[in-house]
């Protein structure tokens, strides 16, 4: 006799899940590498998503690596996805639900649509479609980036996500060239909450803190859409480190201020976990080094490279109004209030503010109380 | 459905209405689902159309601008999936851009239709017909129709849905439209009934394999060398299906709207006793008809043939009608560079089909019309002797000739190759 189903009963919209149901949807089946992060993303979706819950997803290591004919992890209906379409599959398999629905033509019912996509099909080839789909705000859709920084199914090429200074099979460390890999990681959930109003969740999440991710999974879920949730993912094979350290390379990011955790619901900018600590100053960021040094692809650095990459970091924790969000560090009314008891905002203050326009008139950089809310 | 007796006229009023609006009067009797449109010219007014429908409450459907062709067309292939009738389009490089999304369309026998407004490609930028745009999925399992007239876009615009989704088929289909000459010019069209539309095209089912929490398969994972030949032998097989079905949905189309073409492959015009033939494809066949009258007129025994669906191709049609024919000329609106005797897509196609022949008729590839220009009369009956002279010299392999084109034949670069090649 088949097992009770355990469905996660219905909760508040952000409230943090306190229980988890015993059945998986994302099973075994899948041949990813030892130590893979994106797989253990997969599960903890499609766990907190349940059973009436469509997939897609684009091609990459979630695709090639999971779902091999006559084996499959996906206990959820799966459908593949053309590498630069996971905004375009959420849409096309949303707007079918919703007419059928109207139509009479299948039963009325929540059904949520998640379409999965990595660094490259996402942040590179698929990021005009990811904006599409979250414009679009007559469908429920969750669009989950799984970032591993790398285009990693195809042997480990440079994507937009990949990491200053990484060695990949497209940049490598050459003895004329230390440095081929010129590109600063571009900011994909910020640059997608910046430029999307419409958006009503958007979070970046890392794989390292399983609880907060299935949080921000299912909060986007309840939320309805248009939705995003980005995840960071340790990849032992495109990183190079041993296997058995993923989960640890995911919590040293965010305690190295690396990785952000944060998430912004209808608006409201909110900090988690040790990010939040970190933001109110309670907790140090570890140097940069301690999370650089245990990666193979970083191994070419000398202590210049390093020192560049840690005053990177520092900047968007120091000079950036949103820490570790938005580069921004500067508004036409000099800084935020800093002192973190009463913001008062120039724009609700009247004209006073305005005289400071960029002549240092804020304090130094420290968190604002304007962010970083509590959770519930 | 071997019927074809025709009962009483289904109710239909008569419109005057373009190419691209009598398709959007037959998506909107088919209650075509999920429409996703983004803008190129000739064939967006399909879209503009439809829209507009949908805002006035005539039709209900989700339409979806999407951010770019290759957005368009994923959103068609993914809301088939979950069942829904879906409904594509685009012209030109537009298509191309969305090349990717339309061969897994026909990889996932998936059946959504679309209208291709032909339009040349880019570079330089021209709005006008070709048909190299629609050719381009000739060979990835899309069904490929391609028509004459406003009334014909309305009617096939029902069969292509038919056909695609019939269970022995599914596959796309793509209608090809001429940019401008069809999509934008007005005929007087005969609209049909809902309810007749209805018995015509059963509703959609895509069966198990339905994208819906209550069926969880995983759709399209990696096959790799274990699996891809039986796939594409599949989609092969559909294809190979395709004809009897198309001609059942013929003999359908018959019975339930009293009308419809003779031939569902082939139109043919005053091919009984044609020593000559003209062949086309598109709005080419209103003008090659006008000159064969003018033939027939003078005397001439002159034939012209349209073809009507390109994938599948009628090959058995097209050896029945030319035995017999001492000699075709084959008006291509396309081309394909460096092809067989130079010469366009159609006539390589013909040229293969006959060659099982034991008598084949002289065959001459000719190229006119490109990029939205006037194929004219006299430029038909300019081909119609040149094919004749061909035939009274015995010459069966001439390349192929460009017609209304300015410039001289030769291109003065190419002797100068031609003796520096001899020089070496």
């Amino acid at each position: 006799m088949a097992a009770q189903e355990l469905v996660i009963p219905d909760l508040e919209i952000n409230r943090r899940l306190t229980i988890l149901p015993m059945q998986e949807y994302y099973t075994s089946g899948h041949r990813t590498c030892q130590g893979c992060e994106s797989a253990l993303v997969m599960r903890y979706m499609a766990k907190v998503a349940g059973p009436r819950t469509l997939v897609t997803g684009t091609t990459g290591c979630m695709y090639v690596a999971n779902t091999s004919y006559n084996s499959t992890p996906w206990a959820l209906p799966w459908a593949h996805t053309q590498l630069g379409s996971a905004g375009s599959s959420a849409i096309g398999t949303a707007a079918a639900l919703k007419v059928l629905m109207r139509k009479g033509r299948i039963a009325e019912e929540k059904i949520n649509v998640i379409a999965f996509c990595s660094d490259g099909g996402g942040g590179d080839m698929g990021l005009a479609t990811l904006s599409a789909a979250l414009q679009d705000t007559r469908y429920n859709l969750l669009i989950l980036l799984y970032d591993n920084e790398s285009y990693a199914n195809t042997d480990i090429q440079a994507s937009g996500m990949t990491p200053w200074g990484a060695v990949t099979s497209f940049t490598p460390s050459g003895s004329e060239q230390r440095i081929t890999q010129h590109r600063w990681k571009k900011n994909v959930p910020a640059l997608l909450m910046a430029g999307h109003p419409t958006g009503r969740y958007f979070a970046n999440a890392s794989s390292g803190f399983g609880m907060d991710l299935m949080d921000k999974v299912r909060t986007a879920l309840d939320v309805g859409g248009p939705t995003f949730v980005q995840t960071h993912d340790p990849c032992p094979k495109g990183w190079d480190f041993d296997p058995r350290m993923s989960h640890e390379l995911a919590i040293l990011a965010v305690e190295c201020g690396i990785t952000v955790l944060w998430d912004c619901l209808e608006g409201e900018l909110r900090y988690q976990g040790l990010t939040k600590q970190q933001v109110e100053g309670k907790v140090r960021r570890k140097p940069v080094a301690d999370y650089l040094r245990r990666q193979g692809r970083f191994a070419h650095f000398v202590d210049e490279d390093i020192d560049f990459f840690q005053s990177r970091i520092d900047e968007m924790w120091e000079d950036w109004i949103l820490p570790g969000v938005l580069r921004v560090n500067q508004t036409p009314f000099g800084r935020l209030p800093v002192d973190g008891s009463s913001p008062v905002h120039p724009w609700h203050a009247g004209q006073d503010g305005a005289s400071g326009n960029g002549n240092g008139s804020g304090a130094a950089a420290a968190p604002i109380a304007a962010v970083g809310g509590n959770r519930g | 459905m071997t019927t074809t007796q025709e009962t009483a006229p289904a109710p239909e009023r008569e419109e005057i209405i373009t190419g691209c609006d009598a398709v959007a009067q037959a998506l909107r009797l088919l209650d075509v689902d999920v429409l996703a449109g983004y803008p190129i010219r000739p064939y967006d007014s399909v879209m503009t159309a439809v829209s507009k429908m949908i805002a006035n409450g005539q039709m209900d459907a989700e339409f979806i601008v999407a951010e770019s062709e290759h957005s368009q067309f994923e959103i068609g292939k993914h809301a088939s999936l979950v069942g829904a009738r879906a409904f594509i389009g685009s012209s030109g490089v537009g298509w191309m851009y969305g090349m990717e999304a339309l061969v897994v369309t026909a990889s996932l026998r998936l059946p959504v239709v679309a209208l291709v407004g032909n339009r040349a490609l880019d570079d330089p930028g021209a709005f006008g017909v070709e048909h190299n745009d629609a050719m381009m999925v000739r060979d990835t399992g899309w069904l490929l129709y391609w028509v004459e007239s406003a009334q014909e876009a309305l009617d096939t615009t029902l069969i292509a849905y038919r056909v695609a989704e019939d269970k022995r088929v599914m596959l796309p289909c793509a209608l090809s439209m001429d940019g401008a000459f069809l999509t934008h010019s007005q005929h007087m069209v005969r609209v049909p009934g809902e309810d007749t539309v209805g018995e015509f095209v059963p509703p959609y089912d895509l069966g198990d394999r339905r994208f819906h929490p209550d069926n969880p398969v995983s759709i399209a994972p990696q096959f790799n060398e274990d699996w891809v030949m039986e796939a594409r032998r599949q989609a092969d097989a559909g294809m190979r299906r395709a004809r009897a079905v198309i001609t059942e949905a013929t003999a359908d189309f018959h019975r339930i709207f009293g009308r419809g073409p003779a031939d569902p492959f082939v139109d043919t015009y005053r091919m009984e006793d044609a020593e000559y033939a003209l062949i086309g494809m598109g709005t080419v066949g209103m003008v090659g008809k006008v000159a064969v009258d003018r033939m027939r007129a003078a005397g001439k025994k002159v034939g012209f043939v349209r073809v009507k669906w390109f994938r599948p191709f009628p090959q058995p049609e097209l050896r029945a009608l030319l035995r017999g024919v001492k000699g075709v000329g084959v008006v291509d609106r396309d081309y394909s560079f460096g092809s067989n005797s130079y010469g366009g897509v159609l006539y390589t196609e013909i040229a293969a089909a006959l060659y099982p022949e034991a008598r084949r008729p002289v065959l001459v590839p000719f190229i006119a019309g490109l990029g939205g220009r006037e194929v004219s009369v006299d430029n038909l009956l300019q081909m119609e002797e040149t094919v004749e002279r061909a035939t009274a010299d015995g010459v069966a392999d001439l390349t192929c000739q460009w017609i209304g084109v300015r410039g001289p034949d030769e291109d003065p670069r190419d002797e100068a190759a031609t003796a520096e090649g001899g020089a070496r």
